[in-house]
């Protein structure tokens, strides 16, 4: 079935977002496939994590739409908006794990909610704890574990409860290239085993290539271009190839670069 | 003089701001009171580090405040051969000002802060975000327990700081000053009412409460990394010293005036 006929999971509608005077996101317009996984790229700073944050209901955008299945998540009350995050996973950037709670506990703290007895939540932990390839860790604490344990127990919270719809924020970042590697092919399988709808943010090019079927380059607080994963080599849009390739000099502008800086690059 | 407007205005507008935080934490927090889910556990835990926890320093605050009070009052009452009373100043000073008071300040010191570092933590670390997307109410979760706990602790910690005070006073003009122990503890019973009793009790709430609220929402509303956090912390302690100063003058003049 072609995207055409099916209707977006996630639509957003002219979304905006300003802290003070600085514009964040100015009517971003993004649908997201059920099934699919799209990866936002962009600069640091674009306004990647706030468009995600404006999804799920920590930031409330000063303007658009955000409508899930068909219902605007922005007209629901607390109480509604939080019954409808049971069939949401997120992974944060730095894994944003319990201090205070074992890794068992952090893997199956939505279930626990939900009042599911202990017994079984921390069956339901060890599994995926597994299928992260962590094993024998379930009694440790957060502060025992190293940055790609922590992502890996995170993203094993993230899908422990088995959401339909799981949002990545920065899933590689901070990480060595093989533990990357590793988180990526993790979200790859996550993907083909399960079919659930992935929205991921990114400015690590590898990973969005490797883990996504959309992409989408978030600049200027829009989305100037969404092309398939397979095109991101070959799409020629002067922007998505600056990001790409990395490279100072370009259309995307640095904010905050004065005339020194651009003088000391072309130096 | 404009510049001193300006200072003035900025100074005002700031407070504004803090105390229209701490009354939405307040309504956000009363508003989900009488509803499930109510996080039992949570409660029982943060009773357990607010009031178990805090037993040696308010133990010692206590037992100190009274010896002192007792050596300070003799030497005063020596002068007009009032020895007698002093048993009587002891206790009410502790009951009725200096047992809430102080256990609020120490309170405040430790756990006011304590809930600022960590709320404050969780705050710029995304953990308060984790809990929104695990379909936790933040509110709910983190700021109700500490809230009802220390505010059911205080009065708790009071009782206990009130015998421990005057149990110091005791020893010191019994032991050390060789007043006689029949008469200091008639003296101390006589005069004594419960309303005394019970008005510390009334502020030890009320003082508990003031700290919940004050750290919770410092903690809670904390912007940045490491520094946010450490003025998060700095501010919950100074305000909730100085709310409990305040307090206690509005408390006292409309329990007593």
């Amino acid at each position: 079935m072609s995207d055409t006929t099916l209707t977006p999971r996630i639509s957003i509608r002219g979304l905006s977002k300003r802290f003070g005077e600085k514009v964040i996101l100015d009517g971003v317009d993004l649908d997201i496939m059920p099934g699919r996984s799209t990866t936002v790229i962009g600069m640091s700073g674009t306004g990647k994590s706030v468009l995600i944050k404006c999804i799920l209901g920590i930031l409330k955008p000063d303007a658009g739409e955000i409508l899930v299945d068909g219902e605007n998540w922005l007209e629901l009350g607390e109480h509604d908006h939080l019954a409808r995050m049971q069939r949401i996973g997120m992974l944060f950037q730095g894994a944003a794990l319990f201090d205070s709670l074992p890794v068992w506990e952090n893997v199956s703290f939505a279930l626990l909610r939900q009042g599911i007895d202990k017994a079984t939540a921390k069956k339901r932990a060890i599994e995926v704890l597994a299928w992260v390839g962590l094993h024998e860790i379930e009694n440790l604490m957060p502060s025992e574990l190293s940055g790609g344990m922590a992502k890996r127990v995170g993203l094993a919270r993230t899908i422990c409860h088995k959401p339909d719809i799981v949002f990545l924020d920065e899933p590689t970042t901070g990480l060595d290239p093989i533990m990357s590697d590793v988180i990526n092919r993790l979200i790859v399988r996550l993907h083909k085993d399960s079919g659930i709808t992935i929205l991921s943010i990114t400015h690590d090019m590898k990973s969005a290539a490797m883990i996504s079927d959309q992409i989408a380059l978030l600049c200027h607080g829009r989305v100037h271009r969404q092309i398939a994963s397979d095109q991101l080599d070959y799409d020629q849009d002067p922007m998505l190839r600056q990001l790409v390739e990395g490279r100072a000099e370009g259309p995307i502008n640095c904010s905050g670069w004065g005339k020194e800086m651009e003088e000391a690059i072309h130096r | 003089m404009i510049n001193m407007l300006t200072a003035t205005g900025k100074v005002v507008e700031g407070l504004c701001i803090r105390l229209g935080l701490y009354a939405h934490t307040f309504g956000r927090a009363v508003s989900r009171m009488g509803s499930r889910p109510w996080h039992l556990r949570m409660l029982l835990q943060q009773a357990e580090q607010v009031g178990v926890q805090s037993l040696p320093v308010v133990l010692l605050t206590a037992l100190f405040t009274g010896m002192v009070l007792a050596l300070q009052s003799y030497i005063v009452f020596h002068r007009f051969s009032a020895e007698s009373l002093t048993g009587l100043v002891v206790s009410m000073s502790v009951v009725r000002e200096l047992g809430p008071v102080l256990v609020g300040l120490m309170v405040a010191g430790r756990v006011g802060a304590s809930f600022a570092a960590e709320l404050g933590t969780m705050r710029v670390s995304e953990q308060i975000d984790a809990l929104w997307t695990l379909s936790t109410d933040p509110v709910r979760y983190l700021i109700i327990p500490r809230l009802i706990a220390v505010t059911l602790m205080m009065p708790l910690l009071v009782i206990v700081a009130d015998f421990v005070g005057i149990y110091g006073g005791y020893a010191i003009s019994v032991h050390l000053l060789d007043q006689n122990p029949a008469v200091y503890i008639e003296n101390t019973t006589q005069y004594m009412e419960l309303s005394d009793f019970y008005s510390g009790l009334v502020k030890a709430g009320f003082f508990g409460m003031l700290i919940g609220i004050v750290g919770c929402t410092e903690g809670f509303n904390c912007q940045g990394g490491a520094e946010g956090v450490g003025i998060a912390t700095t501010r919950a302690v100074v305000i909730s010293c100085m709310s409990i100063l305040i307090a206690d003058y509005f408390l006292t003049a409309w329990m007593f005036g």
